[in-house]
C-alpha cells in the first residue's frame, strides 16, 4: 500500500486499545474480555466500534431480553411479531397493517426539533422498509414540570420537529399524548409511532439471501452526524449533556419523502430480496443484521459508500447515523430497473458490496481490510444479562376519608380541565396536519384516532397509552393498565383491537429498583395481552434515562390498534345530539389512590393505583363492542384520568352539547363517584337507554342511567351547573397561554 | 373534460385531489410528473400541495423553475384553468401567473385546522358551485400561507373582484380574529384577471367525503367539472 490515504486510514485504524477507549466506547472491561477471546486477537478501532454499538443496549436488548421474550407475540391475525423492523397483522382482505413505536428520547432533550424529526423519520423507514405506504403517525411525549425552565422550549421544538418531518412526509399525525411530570425534567420521552398499510402477500423481510447477490445504499449520503447514537442512547446523561449535540442526526424529511416513493415504486416490482434500514448505528447494525439473518457473509467497499463529506474514516462511516438511508439486496439481474427508479427520484444508488458464504463482514477501505469480523457472535453472543431486581414495596391504599371533598364541584371540574395533564391538546396537534391522505375520519383529541383504509369501508384505530404514575407506585398494575387502556379506548372507537406494540422507557437497569419496575410493567404488560387476546408485535425498549441518577418515572407506552371492520360502526367521543341517554358501564368502587384528583386538587402523589381486574376488563369491553356493532351508542369515551366528571366533560366539549347528570342512585361520596378512577368503565350516550340497560343485566355487566344530554350546559343536580363555554375556556385555555408567556 | 394533476418530489396532496378530481369527473386525471417535457391537451392543470423540492430555498420557488412549469404557464396564458391549492398557491405565485407572495405564517407556527371561509366570488369556472357570500369550511395545513401584496397590488386585487376566499368567523364576518395566518385582507384565495387561474391556501380536496369533514370542497370540483365539461 503506497497511496498517502491507505497510510493514514490504516494509522487510524490501530490505535492502542486502551481501558480508556474500551470505557468510551461504553463497554464494560468483562464485555471487552469477550470480544478478544471471540477474536482471539484485539480489534482494530473499526471493529471496536462496531462490537460496541451492536452490543449496546439499544441495539442488543441485553439488560431486556429475558423479560420480553415473556410477552405474548402470537395469534391468528399476527402476521409478523417482534425481530423485524416492524410488526404486521391481518387486517382482512388480503391486507396488513404494519407498525411499530419507537423512542428518540435522549436526542430529543439534546436538541428538541431534530431529535424529534429524525424520530418520526426513523420509525417510518421502520415501516416503509416492509413494503407498506405509512398511513397515520402518533406521538407518545413526557415532559417535565411546567414550571422547569427548559419545559417550554422543549415542547416547542419537540411539537415543531415532528410536524415538520411529518407533514413534509404527507402523512397524517393523528393521536398522541402527553403529560408532565418533574421526573422528566432531565430527561424527557419522545416515542413515535407509525402504522402503515401494504398488501398481505408483498410484505419485505430483511433477511438476506444469494450467494453473491449485490448489496446496495440508497437514499442520501453519508455524514459524520450521529456517530454513537446508539451508544448514547445507552447511557446515562451526566452534566456534559449539551456536549453530546454533535450526535444528535439531522433530519432531512424531503430526501425521506423521495425515499418513501422510490422503494415503493421498486417494491412494485420483483427486484428486492432483503431490505433494511439505517436507523440506530447505522450501515453497521443494518449490514449485521441482514447478514446474520441471512446466514451469509458480506463483503463491503466503504469507498462506493455515497458521503458528502470528504476524508470520513472507515470507523466514521460504519457508524454514522445519517438519516434517510436504505439497505438492500437485490436479485442478480434487478439492479438496472432498480437504479433507473432511484434516478428518477435523484436519489444515491450504489453497489457498496455483496453477499458470500463466508460468514464474515469484511470491510474495506483504499483497498485495505479495517474490518473483518464473523458476523454471528455480533448478534447471538452479545451479553445477556439477568439483572438482579427489586419488587417495588406495595403503596398503602388511601382510604376514601382521607380525601376530602371540594367546597365547589364546578370550580373544581373547571381546575381539573384546564390542568397540565388534562387540558386540550389543540396548541400540539394545530401544528400537525392530521387530515392529509383524505382519510382521516376520526382525528386527534378522541379515545383512538381512526383512519379509513384507502378505497375502502373500513379503518384502522389507533391510539398510544401509559399512566406512569401507576407504573411508578405498582409495576405490574401499571403495566396491564397501559395495556387495558389502550384496549378500551379501541374498543370505544368502534374498532375490534387486534395488537399492540410497546415502548419501554425506564431508567438504568443495572439499579435493581429500576430493573424491578422494568420486570413489573412487562409482566403486567404480559398478563393483560394474553387476558385480552392483544399481542405484542413490536416494539422497543430504552433505558438509561435518567439524568445525574435521578431516573424518569417508568413509562411502558403501548401503541394500540384496531380494526373497524364497518367505518358505519366508528364511534365518535362527542355528544351528538340532546336526549340521548347517558350510562356508565362498568363499577365505580371510589379508588381515589393515585388519582388525578388527588395529585392536582389536594397536592397528594400517594396510594395505590387502582386495580386491574382483566375479566372485568374484557367482559365489559366486549359487550359496549356489541352494543356498538347494534347501532346502540352513538357516543363514547372510556374512563380514565380524572374519573367520571372529566369523562362527561370530554364527551361534551366534544360535541358541543351539554348533559345533565343527576347523582341521586349513587351511594358513594359524590366526589368519590366523579373523580375516582376505577377501571374497567365506559360512558356511553345512547338512543336505546332501555334496550343497553336490559342487555347490560343479561351479560352480567354493571350500566348504571346518570341522566341525558341536554343544549349548551353540564349540569350534576345538587352540585353545579356551567355553560359549555366555561369548560371550553378552562380547558383550551391552559397551553396556549403556558406556550405564549416565557 | 379532461385533467393533469403535476407531481413535483415532494407533493404530497397529489392523490388527494385525484381522488376529488376523480370522483367529481367519474374518471382519473393524468398524473404528469414534473420531469416530463410536456403537458397532454387538458381542460383543467392542477398543482397539488405539499412540500416540493422540501420547501427549501422557498415555498414553491424551485417548483416555479421546473421545466414541467413552462408548459404550465405557456397553457395558463392561453387560457386553460389552473388550479393551485396551498404548495400550488405557492408555486402560481412564484411563476408570476398570480400576483403577491406566501410569507411564513404571522404565528410562526404550522397550522392545520378547518377554517370557515366566505365565498366572494361565484364564477366560472372555479366558484360556479357555491352562492356568493356563502360561508364554507374547508381545512387549512400550511406554514407559509400569509398572503402579503403591496397597496397597489391589493386594490388592483380588490377592484378587479379577483379575492375569492377570505378567512372569516363562523357568521361570515371577515375579522381579524378569524385570520388564522396574518393574510393581508384575509385573503385566503385569488384569481388572475381573467379569472382562468385560481390559488388557494385551503385545501378544497380534503372534504369531498361525508365520513371525514362534509361536501364544502366537493362543490368547488363538481362546479368545475359542469362548467369545464
Amino acid at each position: 500500500m503506497t497511496s498517502p490515504a491507505a497510510e493514514a486510514a490504516k494509522a487510524h485504524n490501530h490505535p492502542e486499545i486502551t481501558p480508556e477507549l474500551v470505557a468510551e466506547h461504553g463497554l464494560k472491561p468483562d464485555e471487552y474480555e469477550r470480544i478478544l477471546e471471540i477474536m482471539g486477537r484485539p480489534p482494530s478501532l473499526t471493529e471496536l466500534g462496531i462490537y460496541s454499538v451492536m452490543w449496546s443496549e439499544h441495539c442488543s436488548y441485553k439488560s431486556s431480553k429475558k423479560w420480553l421474550k415473556t410477552l405474548p407475540t402470537e395469534g391468528p391475525q399476527v402476521i409478523c411479531g417482534p425481530g423485524e423492523n416492524a410488526g404486521v397483522v391481518d387486517i382482512g382482505d388480503g391486507q396488513a397493517a404494519i407498525f411499530k413505536i419507537e423512542s428518540h428520547n435522549h436526542p430529543s432533550f439534546i436538541e428538541p426539533y431534530q431529535g424529534a424529526a429524525t424520530g418520526v423519520g426513523g420509525i417510518m423507514r421502520d415501516v416503509f422498509t416492509m413494503g407498506a405506504r405509512p398511513i397515520a403517525n402518533l406521538n407518545a411525549l413526557r415532559f417535565g414540570s411546567p414550571d422547569h425552565p427548559k419545559t417550554r422550549h422543549l415542547l416547542s421544538g419537540v411539537v415543531a420537529g415532528i410536524g415538520g418531518y411529518g407533514n413534509c412526509m404527507g402523512v397524517p399525525t393523528v393521536a398522541g399524548e402527553v403529560n408532565f411530570h418533574p421526573a422528566y425534567n432531565g430527561n424527557i420521552l419522545v416515542n413515535a409511532m407509525t402504522v402503515g398499510l401494504a398488501p398481505a402477500d408483498r410484505i419485505f423481510y430483511s433477511k438476506a439471501a444469494g450467494i453473491g447477490n449485490p448489496v446496495i445504499y440508497v437514499g442520501a449520503k453519508t455524514g459524520r452526524d450521529g456517530i454513537h447514537g446508539a451508544t448514547m442512547a445507552s447511557a446515562e446523561f451526566g452534566e456534559d449533556a449539551e456536549e453530546k449535540r454533535p450526535t444528535v442526526q439531522v433530519g432531512d424529511p424531503f430526501t425521506e419523502k423521495l425515499l418513501l416513493e422510490a422503494c415503493l415504486e421498486l417494491m412494485a416490482t420483483d427486484a428486492i430480496v432483503a431490505i433494511q434500514d439505517m436507523g440506530a448505528a447505522g450501515l453497521t447494525s443494518s449490514s449485521v443484521e441482514m447478514t446474520s439473518k441471512g446466514g451469509l457473509g458480506l463483503e463491503m467497499d466503504l469507498d462506493r459508500v455515497p458521503q458528502r463529506e470528504t476524508n470520513m474514516t472507515a470507523y466514521e462511516i460504519m457508524l454514522s447515523e445519517s438519516q434517510e438511508r436504505m439497505l438492500m439486496v437485490l436479485k442478480p439481474d434487478a439492479e438496472d430497473n432498480a437504479r433507473k427508479i432511484f434516478e428518477k427520484w435523484a436519489l444515491d444508488f450504489a453497489v457498496i458490496g455483496h453477499l458470500t458464504d463466508s460468514g464474515r463482514l469484511v470491510i474495506k477501505q483504499h483497498g485495505l481490510v479495517m474490518a473483518d469480523l464473523d458476523v454471528p457472535p455480533l448478534v447471538a453472543n452479545a451479553p445477556e444479562y439477568d439483572r438482579a431486581w427489586e419488587t417495588t414495596p406495595a403503596h398503602d391504599a388511601v382510604p376514601l376519608s382521607q380525601v376530602t371533598a371540594p367546597a365547589d364541584y364546578g370550580r373544581n371540574l373547571l381546575a381539573l380541565l384546564g390542568a397540565p395533564d388534562l387540558c386540550s391538546r389543540r396548541w400540539i396537534w394545530e401544528q400537525y396536519d392530521h387530515h392529509v391522505m383524505g382519510d382521516t375520519v376520526q382525528g386527534p383529541g378522541g379515545d383512538a384516532a381512526v383512519v379509513r383504509v384507502h378505497g375502502s369501508t373500513k379503518g384502522l384505530a389507533v391510539t398510544t397509552d401509559c399512566t406512569p404514575r401507576y407504573c411508578f407506585a405498582d409495576p405490574r398494575t401499571g403495566g396491564a393498565q397501559a395495556v387495558v387502556e389502550a384496549w378500551r379506548n379501541l374498543i370505544a372507537s368502534g374498532a375490534k383491537p387486534l395488537a399492540a406494540t410497546n415502548n419501554l422507557n425506564f431508567g438504568n437497569p443495572e439499579k435493581p429498583r429500576i430493573m424491578g419496575q422494568l420486570v413489573g410493567c412487562v409482566q403486567g404488560m404480559g398478563d393483560a395481552c394474553a387476558a385480552l387476546d392483544f399481542p405484542i408485535v413490536s416494539g422497543n425498549v430504552s433505558l438509561y434515562n435518567e439524568t445525574e441518577g435521578k431516573a424518569i418515572l417508568p413509562t411502558p407506552v403501548i401503541g394500540g390498534l384496531g380494526l373497524v371492520e364497518d367505518l358505519a360502526h366508528a364511534t365518535p367521543m362527542g355528544f351528538q345530539e340532546a336526549g340521548h341517554s347517558l350510562i356508565l358501564i362498568g363499577e365505580t368502587k371510589g379508588h381515589m389512590g393515585q388519582s388525578l384528583y388527588l395529585r392536582d386538587c389536594l397536592a397528594r402523589e400517594a396510594g395505590a393505583p387502582p386495580l386491574i381486574c382483566l375479566e372485568t376488563e374484557k367482559r365489559n369491553g366486549l359487550f359496549v363492542r356489541a352494543q356498538i356493532l347494534q347501532g346502540r351508542i352513538q357516543s363514547c369515551h372510556d374512563v380514565s384520568d380524572g374519573g367520571v366528571a372529566l369523562a362527561l366533560a370530554d364527551m361534551a366539549l366534544a360535541g358541543g352539547m351539554g348533559v345533565s347528570v343527576s347523582l341521586e342512585k349513587i351511594d358513594l361520596p359524590a366526589h368519590a363517584f366523579l373523580f375516582a378512577e376505577d377501571q374497567a368503565r365506559y360512558l356511553v350516550a345512547t338512543t336505546q337507554g332501555e334496550q343497553l340497560l336490559k342487555d347490560a343485566v343479561a351479560a352480567g355487566v354493571p350500566a348504571l342511567l346518570l341522566g341525558e344530554t341536554v343544549p349548551d350546559e353540564v349540569t350534576i343536580t345538587g352540585l353545579f351547573s356551567l355553560p359549555l363555554s366555561d369548560l371550553k375556556t378552562a380547558h383550551e385555555g391552559w397551553m396556549p397561554g403556558y406556550m405564549a408567556h416565557p | 373534460m379532461k385533467a393533469a394533476v403535476i407531481v413535483f418530489p415532494g407533493s404530497n396532496c397529489d392523490r388527494d385531489i385525484a381522488v376529488a378530481l376523480q370522483q367529481s369527473l367519474g374518471k382519473a386525471p393524468d398524473m404528469v410528473w414534473h420531469g416530463s417535457g410536456s403537458l397532454p391537451a387538458v381542460d383543467l392543470i392542477v398543482l397539488p400541495g405539499g412540500f416540493s423540492y422540501g420547501d427549501y430555498l422557498r415555498s414553491g420557488a424551485m417548483a416555479a423553475h421546473s421545466p414541467i412549469m413552462k408548459e404550465v404557464v405557456a397553457k395558463a396564458k392561453a387560457g386553460v384553468p389552473v388550479l393551485g391549492v396551498c404548495n400550488g398557491f405557492q408555486m402560481l405565485t412564484e411563476a408570476k401567473l398570480l400576483p403577491g407572495v406566501l410569507m411564513r405564517n404571522a404565528g410562526l407556527k404550522f397550522i392545520c385546522k378547518s377554517v370557515p371561509l366566505r365565498v366572494e366570488r361565484s364564477h366560472y369556472p372555479f366558484t360556479a358551485g357555491y352562492d356568493k357570500g356563502a360561508v364554507i369550511h374547508i381545512p387549512i395545513a400550511h406554514n407559509e400561507g400569509n398572503y402579503t401584496i403591496d397597496g397597489d397590488g391589493l386594490k388592483r386585487l380588490q377592484d378587479q373582484d379577483q379575492i375569492v376566499f377570505r378567512y372569516c368567523d363562523a357568521a361570515g364576518q371577515v375579522t381579524p380574529e378569524s385570520n388564522p395566518n396574518g393574510a393581508q385582507d384575509n385573503i385566503a384565495g385569488i384569481v388572475n384577471e381573467k379569472g382562468t387561474v385560481l390559488g388557494m391556501m385551503p385545501h378544497p380536496e380534503r372534504v369531498v367525503d361525508p365520513l371525514n369533514g362534509g361536501l364544502d370542497g366537493r362543490r368547488l370540483f363538481d362546479g368545475l367539472v359542469e362548467a369545464l365539461s
